[in-house]
């Protein structure tokens, strides 16, 4: 978690793999550093990958202030870390699978979800959890690290079936390499040698627990060691070190060369600067002088300078984007706060076919709304 | 209530307990639940807390708030994220003699410790012919209402009620709360310990100060009635209180509610003698129906008390689903008026 001696601890090259130091591309004012390799984006590209990061940035902002005003329930914010998540889904072919938790909201949007959808799961309707039609993207993963064999079996079954150019990323934090489905999902990946990226949002925390409490190992990208396969570290402040890493092990897990394994372990050194999520006090165990020590590094406002400085992004443009921004929010939350929920759509789904013993309940359930009306059933949840 | 004294670590208890009978603090269910194991941690030098979150912080429920500052890191340990490692070590702690209180965040994170919980803790006293036993506790806070994410909602206390060699215990009131974890402290056998979160802070009590037991396996009965015996647990007291108070007054049923306080083992003998004073029975509960702890008691019912029935028993309980999110949880959860219309249909069969 130390921030002392910047040069000392990241990498220049965004090819110098299974160092220890972290990749980083952008200097912390967002000038590229020597011998650092910009990835090939176009303006264009650039300036979306910025405004995506504000978007995220300003949908954080707006939640953690719908959530204090009961509007919507729990949230994981995700500032500090928006930039590598946007970064990563950058990376990924529209094909490729997206394993995120509850923290990715971000990386869903960029990978094809709408941001009603992310929305929505937050207000208590569980149909935000349904994906658009054609896009790759598996519902948030709540209980930790249960996603990673998941992706490694997904990614698995695209090569046996003749796919090995579809790949699946997976996301956890630092906290989900303790539970055992991390070492079972990255065995069997470097096993059955299977196109999966693991990307662990190393944001130094698991709710109240520091990162060197986690495990003893001095590093989450070490780990990867012992199955085998690559272990990265990058600077997860760092979008464009995160965009030319998550690119380069998508590109080695589908076309590995000779000697190549195909998955890799990327360790995405960040910090989360909030709360864990709306629910959490961070004051009661961490001190902010820390947080604000990463703050200086942040991903928007490096993105910002390296594009103001070349030429890329100027006021105008600046001020579109922000326009753009504050229209999508708003229409968003309010497509959201005016949805509504059947209670009988909680029976539907449950199985391809709906048994009759849960029909049953259901029609029950109708027949005591029409008798007593829906007021009566919100009594003694106040 | 009656204060026990617990193996030879606990010995010097009972004078203070003796001492300060009288003494009552006015605490919520979640500050209870913190008292038993500061309680606990006091009397008894081989208890510790493992478990997420759990020192610094105090627990996400602030169950164990300020313990780590009171005991020290040793005793009150933040433990990596991992629930099979959790119940896993617990066992070998409580093994190698001490006895550990673990917290599983929710009962939804339990399932990884799953493993270690029904092939260990509950048959190592079995499979060594008694040589070994794990004498740990395994709390969670489980069920519906307070509007949190997928998987923080549900209540799966089947699923532990069905291993033999658990007990189960669900307190729903704060003086219980405290004794009945200080009994499963205490307890040479494995405990899972629910914590109804729906009512951690919903109401206080007058708590006694000093250390007591309610003994595991002995439901209460909350109010008395001669209708019918609604039997439940947990955080469903409150709506099934509320529902007796509404058919008293409309249709004058005098409604008796036993509040079973174990689920396992059983107190078939509190289950039997209502019912045969009532005849009619109904059972709430928020799990799934499908083989909730709710059809074990109907069958006990029915196997020990049958020429007594009046009525078809009634089950009101959450749908065989899973847990809906927070926008629908008030339909699924037994509200008061689903519990008043099964009583109403049961006295009037
Ligand atoms: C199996 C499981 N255990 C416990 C929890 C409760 N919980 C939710 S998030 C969290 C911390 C996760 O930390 P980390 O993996 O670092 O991810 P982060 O939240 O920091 O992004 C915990 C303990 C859970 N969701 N699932
Ligand atoms: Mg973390």
């Amino acid at each position: 978690m130390s921030t002392q001696n910047d040069a000392e601890q990241y990498g220049h090259s965004a090819t110098t793999y299974g160092d220890d130091k972290p990749i980083r591309i952008l200097d912390t004012d967002g000038t590229v550093l020597p011998d650092a390799e910009v990835p090939d984006l176009s303006a264009d590209e650039l300036v979306s990958m910025y405004e995506d990061i504000k978007l995220a940035r300003r949908f954080d902002q707006r939640a953690i202030s719908l959530q204090r005003q009961g509007r919507i329930a729990t949230y994981a914010p995700m500032t500090g870390q928006e930039g590598a998540q946007v970064a990563t889904s950058y990376a990924l072919d529209d094909q490729d699978w997206l394993f995120p938790t509850y923290r990715e909201h971000a990386a869903k949007y960029v990978h094809g979800m709408e941001l009603e959808s992310l929305l929505k799961p937050l207000c208590g309707h569980r149909d935000g959890y349904a994906i658009p039609d054609g896009v790759p993207i598996m519902p948030e993963y709540i209980p930790i690290a249960t996603q990673i064999p998941q992706a490694t079996g997904m990614a698995w079954g695209n090569r046996l079936q003749g796919n090995p150019e579809r790949a699946a990323l997976c996301h956890f934090g630092d906290g989900a390499t303790s539970e055992g489905d991390f070492h079972e999902g990255l065995n069997f990946a470097g096993v059955f040698d299977v196109p999966v990226v693991f990307v662990c949002n190393n944001n130094q925390w698991a709710i109240s627990v520091p990162r060197d409490h986690q495990t003893a190992s001095e590093t989450i990208a070490q780990k990867a060691a012992a199955y085998g396969i690559e272990g990265i570290r990058v600077d997860g402040l760092d979008p464009l070190a995160m965009y030319s890493v998550t690119s380069a092990a998508l590109q080695k897990a589908k076309n590995p060369a000779e000697d190549d394994r195909r998955p890799t372990l990327i360790e995405s050194v960040q910090y989360r600067y909030g709360a864990h999520t709306t629910a959490d006090d961070p004051s009661a165990y961490r001190d902010e002088d820390e947080a604000n020590a990463w703050r200086e590094k942040d991903p928007l406002d490096r993105l910002q300078n390296y594009l103001t400085a070349t030429d890329i992004l100027d006021d105008e443009l600046e001020a579109e984007i922000d326009d753009r921004i504050e229209s999508r929010l708003t229409d968003a939350v309010e497509t959201v706060e005016n949805a509504t929920t059947d209670p009988d759509s909680m029976f539907d789904h449950v199985y391809a076919e709906l048994p009759d013993r849960l029909r049953n309940q259901r029609d029950r359930l109708r027949a005591l709304r029409e008798k007593y009306g829906d007021d009566a059933f919100s009594e003694v949840l106040e | 209530m009656t204060s026990t004294t617990a193996d030879d670590g606990t010995a010097e208890a009972d004078t203070d307990t003796d001492a300060e009978t009288d003494e009552t603090d006015t605490l919520t269910l979640v500050e209870a639940v913190r008292d038993a194991l500061y309680t606990e941690l006091s009397l008894d030098e081989r208890v510790m807390i493992l478990g997420e979150d759990v020192g610094e912080n105090g627990g996400v429920f602030r169950a164990t708030a300020e313990l780590v500052d009171e005991f020290s890191a040793e005793r009150v340990v933040d433990t990596p994220l991992a629930e099979s490692g959790i119940v896993g070590t617990g066992i070998g702690l409580a093994l190698s003699g001490l006895r550990p209180v673990a917290e599983l965040q929710f009962m939804g994170f339990s399932y990884p410790a799953f493993d270690q919980l029904v092939s260990h803790a509950a048959r190592l006293r079995s499979r060594s012919h008694g040589q070994y036993s794990v004498p740990m506790v395994i709390r969670m806070p489980y069920g519906g209402g307070i509007r949190a994410p997928e998987h923080h909602s549900e209540s799966k206390e089947a699923f532990f009620v069905h291993e033999p060699g658990l007990k189960v215990a669900v307190p729903s009131s704060p003086a219980d709360a405290k004794g009945l974890l200080i009994a499963a402290i205490r307890d040479p056998d494995p405990v899972v310990f629910l914590e109804p979160k729906l009512i951690y802070r919903a109401f206080r009590e007058d708590v006694p100060t000093a250390a007591y037991e309610v003994p595991l396996g002995e439901a209460s009965v909350r109010r008395e009635g001669a209708d019918v015996t609604v039997y439940t647990w947990g955080a469903m007291i409150q709506p099934t209180l509320i529902a007796a108070d509404n058919v008293a007054g409309e249709a004058g049923i005098d409604v008796e509610v036993v509040d079973l306080r174990t689920l396992s083992p059983l107190d078939t003998e509190t289950i039997v003698e209502s019912f045969e004073r009532t005849g009619r029975a109904v059972i709430a509960h928020e799990a799934p129906k499908t083989a909730g702890v709710g059809a074990e008691i109907a069958a006990t019912i029915q196997e020990e008390a049958l020429l007594y029935q009046e009525a078809p028993i009634r089950r009101v309980t959450g749908y065989d689903v899973p847990m809906p999110l927070h926008e629908l949880e008030e339909y699924y959860l037994p509200q008061a008026i689903r519990i008043e219309e099964a009583i109403r249909e049961t006295v009037s069969f």
